[in-house]
């Protein structure tokens, strides 16, 4: 019984230590500011905390991260659970879960030596960019998005597609207009899971986004995001600044709660939706 | 079923026993806290000096030189590790020993036709003033500046010698070590940054007001004065008055010997002269 | 109408199977990048020694051994707290709002990024408990962050177990708790290891939450007081720092080849599980 709480009394000890570090400072900075200065000069003699460019530089990341992690993920499942072989399946969708289990350092770091270089030879910019992190992330959100997606085509009743086969549908316009809808809410629930991955990865991100203090204005421009940023400089800081990126902390967990409960809130709805039937 | 459930016992009652001789280890030591640009040619020397002398233990830790300074006087260390010169008030309670010069390196793309800079330039570079190569006698093309994250004692070191009041870019692209600054200043013909000289290795190293970074340079002559102006103490900071422990002595006797002393030669940094150099 | 439909379905078909085939080229080649150069640096001696200068030279045996010591006891605490949790929600609880608030929690604790669970174990484990940087503080941390994948895939096994095999049980006269230890949990057995396997994957291949608990210690660990560095924390020291190419490819080798066996193993585990099912 006391056992069973254990995940609860962790989340609650986790929000209170992570807010109770950041909170302070907040407060005195005022909240306003904190999220909406473009100012972070955290050693200054007389410091300021603005984190408004890591929260345009997280928001730009995922969403690239988005498109291509989501473009992908679908197309596998799609390809996953209707125009293969199930033996292939067996074979292919563990490999891409295989892709969830290698470090994200490693994907970093394969991105540094290898994204990078390739888009700052051809697109021009640094190629330390939101690009090169889009596109890390998006592989990296890969395998939960097709394999939750994965699991919610295969939800949705056979009678569903076996009706539209027979009325005449081809396969592809069972599987976009029929199945895709159908388990609309569990892809959705997919989808943002892999947002929440995008947004709090950190240590790939620090290796090819560029980590500088400026909003980015296009995609070939480096940025921060809140992750890196704690990540970047919690090694020696101290007072005020240690403070501070307990407060990037705060945000971060505010933004993830916020993206998590609306995930589970789509899963429900799907669940109750299959369950209805 | 059964025999899983004695292998978790087993490993379960391991586990406590590691964690309660854990509880009460007693290891006489000595122990090293303090900056991080220090930390691995400390590591180094700790590692060598171990292995010569095995009924010593010299133990590295990293944290900051203000952290080293705090644990110096907190007695939870016998040396603290300081990467830059001692204030006058801090003199009071500490005694540096220098065991090393490191000059701080411009660094640019090794094909780049600028080699000479002087320090209002490098200032103009780094507060976003100066933009494009060809201000700079380069050619025409942006230019890519690469600094330290906040915190980082190289960067500090830079701010306070190059930088003084003014701020770095907003649009510098922020490194956390100098293994990353390395890289991308050896891949990007736009770059600029800054780091150890030691670590330079094939990047190329700009002269600052018609100074190189070289050895000589580094080094102060009898009156003091150095023609390489960026360059930082390494210092190891023990306690002001209280006699050194035999373990602590021993150890910083054999980073100033020679044999010390050639160690951290081969890293890159610049021993201090045999005439003994304190601050 | 019908021409344009097989058509669209033609052109759809082979967008799809380009993405997939991207994506499984993706993997294959990150795997294959990383083997290629690693593989031919890993010797016995790189297995079997300490580094030396930093990690340039020598090999990464105190590595493994604290990588082992981090992941292995987060997952000795996190396994029993997990199964236990979900025998608690699978078989002395009916679905309430109580359950409901327990798997919300495990819910939401998935979704918190490794870098924040960083954040509370340096405050609380390294800092309020004041174990410093330590294998005690890394494994307690990663605990947390394993806890809620273990509770789920637990949960889902002990699900799976039939009904009937619960009524037989008792109709043979145990108690509820040797009707779940003897008939349950056995047959849910290798669910739950799967289940555990992967988190010990998930705890092997973290940096982010170990950097900020573990510490970076290349000692062999004598207690679990002692900092030590993980595999992953090494191979982005080794790599960013620029220390020795050579040996963090094979570092990374060493890691990905560890990642792979696992992952092999817990879907051996799991095929089997499904084979006695059907």
């Amino acid at each position: 019984m006391l056992v069973a709480f254990s995940a609860v009394s962790a989340l609650a000890l986790i929000t209170a230590f992570i807010f109770r570090a950041g909170l302070p400072i907040m407060m005195k900075v005022g909240l306003g500011d904190f999220i909406f200065s473009n100012e972070w000069r955290p050693t200054d003699a007389s410091p300021s905390f603005g984190i408004f460019p890591m929260i345009m530089g997280s928001l730009a990341v995922t969403a690239g991260a988005m498109v291509i992690g989501v473009s992908l993920g679908l197309a596998c499942a799609i390809v996953l659970t209707q125009f293969c072989h199930p033996r292939a399946v067996s074979v292919l969708k563990p490999a891409i879960e295989l892709l969830a289990g290698i470090p994200s350092v490693v994907f970093g770091f394969i991105g540094v030596v290898i994204l990078v270089p390739l888009i700052r030879q051809y697109l021009g910019g640094w190629g330390l960019s939101v690009l090169a992190a889009s596109l890390v992330l998006g592989i990296m959100m890969l395998p939960t998005v097709t394999s939750i997606t994965v699991d919610a085509l295969q939800a949705v009743p056979r009678s569903y597609g076996d009706g539209s086969i027979a009325l005449g549908a081809t396969k592809w316009q069972t599987t976009h207009m029929v199945l895709l809808k159908a388990a609309g809410s569990g892809i959705m629930a997919a989808v943002i899971l892999g947002m929440g991955r995008a947004i709090g990865e950190t240590m790939a991100v620090i290796m090819v986004i560029g980590n500088w203090l400026d909003v980015p204005h296009s995609i070939l421009d480096p940025a921060r995001t809140l992750t890196s940023n704690i990540a970047l400089e919690m090694g020696y800081s101290a007072g005020e600044h240690r403070q501070a990126l307990f407060a990037t902390g705060v945000v971060l967990f505010v933004i993830i709660m916020a993206v998590n409960t609306a995930a589970l809130a789509f899963s429900r709805h799907h669940l109750r939706k299959a369950g209805m039937r | 079923m059964r025999k899983a459930i004695v292998c978790l016992g087993v490993a379960a009652v391991l586990t406590a026993g590691w964690l309660i001789a854990g509880c009460s280890r007693a290891r006489q030591a000595t122990r090293l806290i303090g900056s991080t640009s220090i930390l691995p040619f400390a590591e180094m020397l700790a590692e060598e000096f171990n292995a010569l002398n095995p009924d010593m233990h010299v133990e590295v830790q990293g944290g900051g030189s203000a952290a080293g300074l705090q644990a110096v006087a907190d007695g939870i260390a016998e040396i603290g590790m300081c990467s830059r010169g001692l204030k006058s008030q801090e003199l009071e309670q500490y005694e540096p020993i220098v065991i090393a010069f490191d000059g701080l390196s411009v660094v640019v793309y090794p094909g780049n036709p600028v080699s000479d800079l002087s320090l209002e330039q490098i200032r103009g570079i780094f507060t976003g003033q100066i933009t494009n190569w060809s201000q700079l006698g380069g050619g025409d093309g942006p230019i890519h500046v690469i600094t330290r994250e906040e915190g980082s004692g190289t960067r500090e070191a830079f701010q306070k010698m190059v930088m003084g009041e003014a701020r770095i870019s907003r649009r510098a692209v922020t490194q956390e070590s100098n293994g990353a600054v390395k890289e991308l200043v050896r891949n990007d013909p736009a770059s600029i940054g800054y780091m150890s000289m030691g670590l330079a290795g094939e990047l190329k190293n700009l002269s600052i007001a018609h100074a190189r970074p070289t050895r000589q340079n580094v080094l102060p002559d009898s009156k003091g004065q150095r023609k390489y102006s960026l360059v930082r103490p390494f210092l190891f900071v023990t306690r002001k008055g209280a006699p050194m422990p035999t373990g602590a002595k021993r150890f910083v006797d054999f980073v100033l010997s020679p044999r010390g002393g050639a160690m951290l030669e081969k890293e890159g940094l610049v021993a201090p002269r045999e005439t003994g150099q304190s601050h | 109408m019908r021409p344009i439909a097989v058509h669209t379905q033609r052109i759809a078909t082979t967008v799809l199977w380009t993405l997939a085939g991207l994506t499984i080229g993706v993997l294959l080649f990150i795997i294959g990048f990383v083997l290629v150069r690693g593989l031919p640096h890993i010797t016995l001696e790189f297995l079997t020694a300490a580094p030396r200068s930093m990690g340039r030279e020598g090999g990464v045996f105190p590595i493994i051994v604290g990588t082992i010591c981090v992941a292995g006891l987060a997952i000795l605490i996190a396994g029993p707290v997990g199964v236990l949790t979900a025998i608690y929600l699978t078989e002395y609880t009916r679905p309430s709002r109580l359950t409901a608030v327990i798997r919300f929690g495990a819910d939401c604790l998935a979704g918190i990024p490794s870098i924040i669970f960083g954040l509370f174990g340096f405050v609380f484990f390294v800092i309020r408990l004041g174990m410093g940087p330590s294998i005690l503080a890394g494994a307690l941390t990663l605990s947390l962050m394993v806890l809620p994948t273990i509770i789920r895939t637990s949960e889902e096994a002990i699900r799976a177990v039939p009904l009937s095999y619960r009524d037989v049980s008792y109709g043979l006269g145990s108690t509820r708790w040797q009707m779940v230890m003897r008939v349950v949990i056995r047959s849910a057995l290798p669910g739950i290891g799967t289940g555990i396997i992967l988190s010990l994957g998930r705890s092997i291949s973290e940096t982010a939450a170990v950097m900020l608990t573990a510490g970076s210690a290349l000692n062999l660990p004598r207690s679990a007081y002692d900092s030590v560095r993980t595999l992953a924390l090494h191979f982005y020291i080794l790599s960013r720092e620029g220390i020795s190419m050579e040996k963090a490819y094979a570092t990374a080798a060493v890691l990905v080849l560890s990642i792979l066996g696992i992952n092999l193993l817990a879907y051996w585990i799991m095929r089997r599980f499904i084979a006695r099912v059907t």
